[in-house]
């Protein structure tokens, strides 16, 4: 083997490879960015409409020009999820792995790639709705300004949200590893479950990811309480949203990465 | 050299490798020889690291796979045809493929000439044809100009000029110092291939032999491998499995 080594330069490969693999992986693929396009437009386009139909002055118009975000991330957790399902379903995972076998490094680095897209997709899809919604207002209502309490706090989070759901999906996908079971899991748990939990208790539904990420990260003051309403519904802090959507997202991660690490490929 | 040590692995209650162990060694191609669901795959799955072991383990220059400094530029290898994603370009998966061992991009030109894809590089890798697969699969096998080539089944979907052209590869490939170990259930490709054998039947070592010796025993080298892989499995059906031993009349 000492002509092998000697063949061989210095060093070893790190993570700045793997992520320079995964990142040339993520965009020469053009179905990533007819994903991030419509996501993007998605987010967008449902501001501009929410916009030009607001009629309520007094509502929370950051929010309702985020409102576009929680469909568009439907498609940032499927592509998550199929950045790593993909590998298994096509067989790339042997290539893959035969290039930068340490499994959890190579896990992070998908998800260091992947994560810094989908933030850099979600902030711009953010910003351009909140602009885009605010100049839609009609009926003499301003639009909301990013100087005002909480708006930019608001925009920015909801560009993050992009990033975090996006490594909820990859994470999941790292755990379930076949496409389908991997995209219903993801479908069904963010957009599904909440549905179901906050039908059967409202105290359960503000943890759930959909409702952090509406209630809690895109507002700008809390939802007042309904007077109507026999309860009231106390929506988590945009800090403590955050923070939970994150540890949902490293949790997923980090059950993926053990599993990946463990299981045969 | 490769090192494989009393390598065993069990799915479920089969033992498809079963305390296998044999040495390869630089300079010659050396051929994987064991009938279908005989536990090539599986342990060419597991010295890539792709497979953990149940028992035993695979060392190659001293070290484990997931242990090597630069994979693609110390270990090349092609497992199955289509191991890529469909949607991208045989450019862009051989720089992906490049980028994460720090290898020069200019290889990715060479590899795609030097297998015959330089006129399909733009093309989404998903339309290939079988034997455009199999040429992308050497391609990234060769990317990093290894010491170690492991292909598993490479002829299979060349045509008879691919065919020429991957036994002629490998020999040279062999010739100029490098371990070479190929699959194949290809017996007549085997004789025009390789110079050492290693043949499995039922996960275990048969032989560990040339195919000169080999050759010797029978009228061909597919009469002996015949012979031997069918005395395994009856000698297997008159002993219970723990019985039996890894070395037997394969290399009498």
């Amino acid at each position: 083997m000492t002509a092998l080594a000697a063949r061989v330069p210095a060093g070893h490969y790190r993570f700045r490879h793997a992520a320079r693999m995964e990142w040339i992986k993520l965009s020469s693929l053009r179905s990533t960015w007819w994903t991030l396009a419509i996501a993007a437009a998605g987010a967008i386009g449902i501001g501009v409409a929410v916009g030009i139909n607001t009629r309520n002055a007094a509502g929370d118009l950051t929010n309702n020009a985020l409102a576009g975000i929680i469909p568009s991330l439907l498609l940032m957790g499927v592509l998550g999820t199929l950045t790593v399902t993909s590998e298994y379903s096509s067989g790339m995972i042997r290539t893959t792995l035969s290039a930068a076998p340490r499994r959890p490094m190579l896990l992070a680095a998908k998800a260091a790639v992947f994560g810094a897209v989908a933030v850099t997709v979600g902030e711009a899809a953010s910003f351009i709705a909140f602009f885009a919604g605010g100049a839609a207002l009609r009926h003499g209502i301003p639009a909301p300004a990013l100087t005002q309490p909480g708006v930019l706090r608001a925009v920015l989070l909801s560009g993050v949200s992009f990033g975090l759901i996006g490594l909820l999906g990859l994470g999941l996908g790292a755990i379930v590893r076949h496409s389908g079971a991997a995209i219903a899991v993801v479908v069904g748990g963010v957009y599904v479950l909440p549905t179901i939990v906050g039908s059967v208790t409202h105290k359960l539904g503000v943890f759930m990811p959909i409702d952090i990420i509406g209630n809690s990260l895109t507002t700008t003051k809390p939802e007042p309480c309904s007077a109507h309403a026999s309860y009231c519904t106390h929506f988590l802090s945009a800090w403590a949203g955050l923070g939970l959507l994150g540890l949902y997202a490293a949790a997923a991660l980090a059950v993926g990465g053990w599993l990946f690490a463990h299981r045969d490929a | 050299m490769i090192e494989v040590r009393e390598l065993t692995k069990r799915y479920g209650s089969t033992l498809a490798v079963d305390h296998l162990s044999f040495d390869l060694r630089p300079g010659t191609v050396t051929g994987f020889l064991g009938a279908n669901g005989s536990g090539k795959s599986t342990t060419m799955r597991m010295i890539l690291g792709l497979d953990s072991p149940d028992a035993g383990q695979v060392r190659i220059g001293g070290r484990r796979f997931r242990e090597l400094r630069w994979p693609l530029r110390e270990v090349g290898s092609l497992l199955e045809a289509r191991s890529f994603h469909p949607g991208r370009t045989a450019r862009s998966h051989l720089a992906a493929l490049a980028a994460s061992n720090a290898i020069p991009r200019h290889r990715v030109n060479e590899v795609l000439d030097q297998v015959g894809l330089a006129s399909a590089a733009g093309r989404r890798a998903g339309k290939f044809s079988l034997g455009m697969a199999q040429r992308l699969g050497i391609a990234a096998a060769l990317l990093g100009d290894p010491s170690v080539l492991l292909l598993d089944e490479p002829v299979n979907g060349l045509d008879p000029a691919g065919v020429r052209w991957i036994r002629d590869l490998l020999k040279s490939l062999a010739a100029e110092g490098r371990v070479v170990f190929v699959s194949s259930h290809l017996i007549t490709e085997m004789a025009l291939m390789a110079e050492r054998l290693v043949v499995i039947g039922q996960g275990r070592l048969l032989a560990d032999t040339t195919v000169a010796e080999m050759s010797a025993t029978a009228p061909s080298l597919e009469d002996a491998f015949l012979a031997m892989t069918e005395a395994s499995a009856e000698y297997r059906a008159a002993q219970p499995a723990s019985a039996l031993t890894s070395r037997k009349e394969g290399s009498s």
